[in-house]
């Protein structure tokens, strides 16, 4: 073909014009793809965050505990060293580090308090992990990919909570009751509590929270004003775990 | 040729022995055999036209993974307008509960074994 200006510019006009039909097609074979959702009842949040009120908690209790480990097949090694822990009982001394002092209240130094992974605006385990198997979500949980995990460890280093577990031995035998649902864990991963997203996905409050009767654990939306956790935040003094690392959690305790 | 008898027999023998893998299965009828998977639901489709799941479920499971703990997605509307859970347990084991003749029929004949059960928890089996 003899090579004009006047071919080339046919040419040009005919390639612009061939771009023009590609949404068409594209609008016109999406019809055909499978959608993906999120879920009719999900529930949705700009910030998510939990109060503890330790003053209803009754000192026996386990009742979140045991929700907890039993919806999403948390083992029990029956040993502290290979223990596995979303949600657990520590005393004031620990979950408080550097407040306590000797002459405390006979009550708050028996007390156990719930602790359980602290979704932290700055999360430490995010940053150290080197697979991004663990990040934070939109929604500001701190989610965990068990995919992803090569079991390095690294974010329990991290994490100065000690909220993050290894599963040092195969899991299975030593979950009581296994919930179908919900997949184990495998030797060589590590895991915690993600706010039970799982859950939220569904609609449904945390395992934790549903659980109690004392209605000691109240989880919300940060960023509505009117939500109760924020009313009960503008309405008590609270306490968050190791402030001063910097590391924002978002689990506020109410002594 | 010097002893060109016992030549020609050795090669035939090593040349046997050689290829014994790759005739082997084919003349005892083994190879034959196509894997036979059962369908008990009494669903009519899967979530997806049948030849592509035969060829490309695993590369599915991949995405629903990823959508679902990554991206916070959970509900697919497949083809045929069903929505379905994205969810390997709660879905795909609640049409084929009978994993041993289904999954396992061609899995065991490619010789893949999908470590997602470590995990995940398998339908327990009537027989
Ligand atoms: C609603 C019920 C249903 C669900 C859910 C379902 N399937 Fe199916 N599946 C079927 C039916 C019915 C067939 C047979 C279709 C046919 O015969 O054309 C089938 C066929 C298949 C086949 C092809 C079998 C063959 O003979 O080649 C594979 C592989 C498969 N399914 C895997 C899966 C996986 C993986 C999932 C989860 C992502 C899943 N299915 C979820 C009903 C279902
Ligand atoms: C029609 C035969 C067939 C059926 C039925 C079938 N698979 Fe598969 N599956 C295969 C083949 C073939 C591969 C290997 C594909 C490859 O490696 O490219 C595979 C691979 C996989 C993988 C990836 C494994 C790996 O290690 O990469 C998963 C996961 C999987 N299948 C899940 C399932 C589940 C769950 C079912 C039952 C609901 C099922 N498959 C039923 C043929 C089948
Ligand atoms: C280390 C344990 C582990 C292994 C191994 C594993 N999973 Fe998972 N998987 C999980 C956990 C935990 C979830 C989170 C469930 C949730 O949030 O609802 C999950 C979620 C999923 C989901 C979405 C939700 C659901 O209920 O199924 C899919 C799909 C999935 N995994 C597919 C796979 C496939 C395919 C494999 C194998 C190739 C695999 N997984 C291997 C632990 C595992």
């Amino acid at each position: 073909m003899e090579r004009s200006r006047r071919n080339f510019l046919k040419i040009s006009g005919i390639c612009l014009l061939g771009l023009g039909v590609k949404p068409v097609v594209h609008a016109l074979a999406k019809n055909e793809q499978p959608q993906i959702l999120p879920g009719p009842d999900a529930m949705t949040a700009k910030r998510w965050a939990m109060v503890v009120d330790t003053k209803k908690c009754v000192d026996d209790c386990r009742d979140c505990i045991d929700a907890c480990h039993q919806t999403h097949n948390v083992p029990d090694f029956g040993n502290p060293k290979d223990e596995i822990k979303w949600i657990w009982h520590e005393y004031y001394g620990h979950a408080f580090p550097g407040q306590e002092h000797e002459y405390e209240a006979e009550e708050i130094e028996r007390k156990p308090f719930m602790v359980l992974c602290n979704h932290c605006d700055n999360p430490p385990c995010v940053r150290v992990c080197p697979v991004q198997a663990t990040w934070k979500r939109s929604d500001g949980i701190v989610m965990m990919d068990y995919h992803r995990c090569i079991g390095c460890r690294c974010c329990m280093a991290a994490c100065p909570y000690g909220s993050r577990s290894f599963n040092w031995r195969d899991p299975r035998p030593y979950i009581k009751e296994t919930n179908p649902e919900y997949p184990t864990r495998t030797k060589g991963v590590a895991e915690k509590c993600t706010f039970c997203v799982e859950r939220l996905a569904v609609g449904l409050m945390p395992a934790c929270v549903e659980a109690c009767k004392h209605g000691a654990l109240v989880f919300g939306a940060l960023d509505e004003p009117d939500s109760p956790i924020r009313e009960i935040l503008r309405s008590n003094f609270t306490l968050r775990r190791k402030p001063e690392l910097g590391t924002r959690p978002q689990v506020y305790y109410i002594v | 040729m010097y002893d060109g008898g016992k030549i020609v027999v050795g090669l035939v023998v090593f040349i046997g022995v050689v290829t014994f893998p790759l005739w082997y299965r084919q003349a005892s009828g083994e190879a034959l055999r196509a894997p036979e998977p059962k369908i008990v639901t009494d669903a009519k489709e899967c979530v997806a036209p049948t030849d592509y799941m035969r060829a490309s479920h695993q590369a599915m499971l991949n995405e629903w993974r990823d959508l679902v703990v990554r991206d916070g997605m959970r509900v697919y509307v497949a083809f045929n307008g069903q929505e379905h859970e994205m969810s390997l347990s709660n879905t795909c084991m609640k049409c084929h509960p009978n994993k041993v003749e289904f999954c396992d029929q061609c899995h065991n004949y490619i010789g893949v074994v999908p470590y997602c059960w470590d995990c995940h928890i398998e339908p327990k089996e009537s027989n």
